[in-house]
């Protein structure tokens, strides 16, 4: 990995050109720097008007059902026998991830700025699903490129967009997965201009995306910390949480992140394994290259060719990862490690079964993460999981792996 | 810089004729097979060359240059032998400046240093790299002025009188006027609408101004050339290499010749375009 200097603070990122050390940055045609800029400005202003703070707070409480609860997993952790295992559960929030909190927060700064129509990219159709219906809510056209791939494996999402009243356009080009709905997002977007905001749903894309984002998502971290404040009188030893584009993950690290005593984990897609080409463990197992408008680690040939990437979870199916996660992890701030596929799906099937929580694959993830740490760790240390969202999405898809009829 | 930009638009200007600019994919469908149509192109009436460097991720590109790259890649195509294309064209071509087209992250992982270095020992007079906006001038456009490449810039719809200085400020060999918003191979503008951008880019540099996006036939080509120095034709040069190709995507013996015969066309066209603004 990159070598980056110790900063006095995690939390003060990025600098003005939106970089977090060597990452992030705005890498965009000439057609769309006008409008990164004209959203960055809003953005400046919006963060610090009361009135906006006012409507997001609001919506956060009345219309997504913040604050999501803490819940100490009891029989987890008695069934593990190590650290108390307690989940932020994001997937009680309305529309059942943590992605509403970030649609809610941008579509509020597309009616400030006067756009009409919101388009938006999605993976496992969740940010979709959360994009149609902030669009539903406050009355935009919206239109949602997804991966041709993704289309058949989150059918159930894809009719809940529509009848949210979404226009989903299915994506052939590339593999048809995540990466290329974004790339034809982009495309949406330069040639539409004057009327469309393009709701990225990651923290990752050209500044200001990440840093938006990141403060839109961070409501789950300062919530979680005060918490379990509240709950246990000290904070957590270890954090940890499923990583895509990595906005679930900076949303519940960045509090954390000048807490010492804090170890922060993000959990990467293994797929099938590292060894091949199958998987999506960006951080783990690429390079840093430049995609979708910022600098960040992608997985990527010897040429620069972008890859595609394998998860059995749609929502990690991205070749890259936002860029600050790259440079957390340069600095070892923050530590990556991968799961397989199969880990998730036993994880998925053990909370199921354990505490009567069906967990999307992606925060699987990061379960398995947990299962395989806890046990390790002391009866009176404290992990803080992600639960960023609920599973009805995926029975399908775990279904055909366990070869059950629906 | 490399001599041959100016040169040859200086040569243009006492002629009193705007460029013809063709685009075509490095690597498409195969190596060879594009290196005969460089080779075509300067014959067939082409006054400068954009290379394109195919890249997995053409955001910017439409349906018929996205699959150009992919039929490159396909063909094991790399920056390294888009490199080596324009050094066997400069073999037999030593006057016709070659403008490299594509996105950054393929240089980037090539290196920056190495890549200008081996660019400028292959020919190459400049650059196009689409996600590099002047905000980023620091990652390529400053290092390849300092080499002595041009750097190319894209002045587009959005990029309004306040912007305008900075996105030309280290422009050099020529501006590329992308005449609408929206991806490569979208339809023609309204070429009045068109000759009024140019003046008000020109307004603002001395650099010769250039006009993209939607040329297709050599009509079009006379109307835009009427407004500007110069008119560059991409995706319609990709459609006639993709129109010519067998069903499994080979070159077929007229490969090269429907790419000649469509710029021969464009060229016509384009000579005309000053006879029509003069009337
Ligand atoms: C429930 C859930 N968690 C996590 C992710 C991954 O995205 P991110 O890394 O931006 O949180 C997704 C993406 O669709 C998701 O639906």
């Amino acid at each position: 990995m990159n070598q980056a200097a110790t900063p006095n603070s995690f939390r003060s990122g990025p600098d003005e050109d939106g970089r977090f050390g060597i990452y992030g940055g705005r890498f965009v045609a000439e057609t769309l720097m006008p409008l990164i800029l004209d959203l960055q400005s809003e953005w400046e202003k919006a963060k610090t008007d009361p009135e906006f703070q006012a409507e997001l707070a609001s919506l956060g409480a009345h219309y997504i059902g913040r604050p999501s609860p803490l819940y100490f997993a009891e029989r987890l952790t008695e069934e593990l026998g190590g650290a108390k295992i307690y989940f932020k559960r994001e997937e009680l929030n309305h529309t059942g991830s943590h992605k509403i909190n970030n649609c809610i927060g941008q579509i509020l700064l597309a009616k400030r700025m006067g756009k009409t129509r919101i388009i938006a990219e999605t993976g496992a159709g969740q940010h979709g699903v959360a994009s149609a219906t902030v669009a539903a809510r406050f009355g935009f056209p919206c239109v949602v490129y997804m991966g041709a791939t993704d289309v058949e494996r989150q059918a159930p999402n894809v009719f809940r967009m529509r009848l949210l009243g979404a226009e989903v356009i299915p994506v052939t080009a590339g593999n048809g997965t995540l990466k290329d709905a974004m790339n034809e997002a982009l495309r949406d977007w330069v040639t539409n201009v004057d009327d469309t905001y393009y709701l990225i749903g990651t923290a990752a894309g050209p500044h200001p995306y990440p840093e938006m984002v990141r403060d839109f998502q961070a409501v789950i971290g300062t919530e979680a910390r005060q918490q379990i404040l509240e709950a246990e009188g000290r904070l957590p030893d270890v954090v940890i949480a499923a990583v895509g584009g990595g906005s679930n993950a900076i949303g519940i690290f960045h509090p954390f992140l000048d807490d010492p005593s804090v170890k922060i984990v993000g959990v990467e897609a293994g797929g099938k394994g590292l060894d091949g080409e199958e998987h999506c463990a960006s951080i783990t197992a690429g390079s840093p290259g430049v995609l979708h408008g910022n600098r960040t680690y992608l997985l990527q040939d010897g040429d620069g060719q972008i890859k595609e990437g394998h998860s059995v979870s749609a929502g990690l199916d991205y070749p890259g990862i936002g860029p600050e996660h790259s440079w957390l992890a340069d600095t070892g701030r923050a530590e990556y490690v991968p799961i397989m596929d199969h880990e998730a799906l036993e994880a998925f099937q053990t909370l199921t079964r354990l505490e009567g929580i069906i967990p999307a694959l992606e925060p699987s993830h990061a379960l398995a993460e947990v299962i395989k740490r806890a046990p390790k760790m002391g009866k009176d240390e404290i992990i803080l999981m992600n639960l960023s969202g609920r599973g009805d999405k995926d029975i399908f898809t775990v279904a055909k792996i366990l070869g059950m009829e629906v | 810089m490399t001599a041959r930009m100016d040169t040859r638009f200086a040569t243009l200007k006492a002629e009193g004729r705007p460029a013809l600019i063709t685009y075509f994919m490095g690597g498409d469908p195969d190596f060879e097979t594009s290196l005969a149509i460089m080779k075509a192109l300067p014959g067939a009436g082409a006054d400068v060359i954009e290379l394109g460097m195919p890249f997995s991720d053409p955001m910017a590109d439409g349906p018929a240059i996205q699959l150009a790259g992919q039929r490159a890649l396909k063909a094991g195509q790399t920056l390294a032998k888009t490199l080596e294309l324009a050094k066997l064209f400069r073999e037999t071509d030593k006057d016709t400046p070659i403008v490299l087209m594509g996105y950054y992250n393929p240089i980037y992982i090539y290196g920056v240093e190495k890549f200008l270095d081996d660019a400028l020992a292959c020919g190459i007079d400049g650059l196009i790299v689409v996600d590099l906006p002047a905000e980023m001038d620091d990652e390529l456009c400053i290092p390849a002025l300092e080499k002595g490449i041009n750097f190319i810039r894209l002045a587009t719809p959005t990029t309004d009188d306040k912007r305008l200085p900075k996105v030309l400020k280290n422009s050099s060999g020529f501006v590329y006027y992308i005449s609408m918003n929206g991806i490569t191979g979208s339809a023609l503008p309204d070429p009045s609408l068109v000759s009024g951008a140019v003046n008000r880019i020109k307004g603002h540099t001395d650099l010769p101004v250039c006009v993209g996006f939607g040329v297709k036939t050599a009509d079009h080509a006379k109307a835009i050339g009427a407004a500007a120095d110069g008119v560059v034709v991409g995706t319609a040069i990709v459609a006639q290499v993709a129109g010519s190709l067998s069903k499994d995507g080979a070159a077929t013996a007229d490969t090269v010749s429907a790419v000649a015969t469509f710029v021969r066309g464009l060229a016509t066209g384009v000579h005309a375009a000053r006879l029509v603004a003069a009337e």
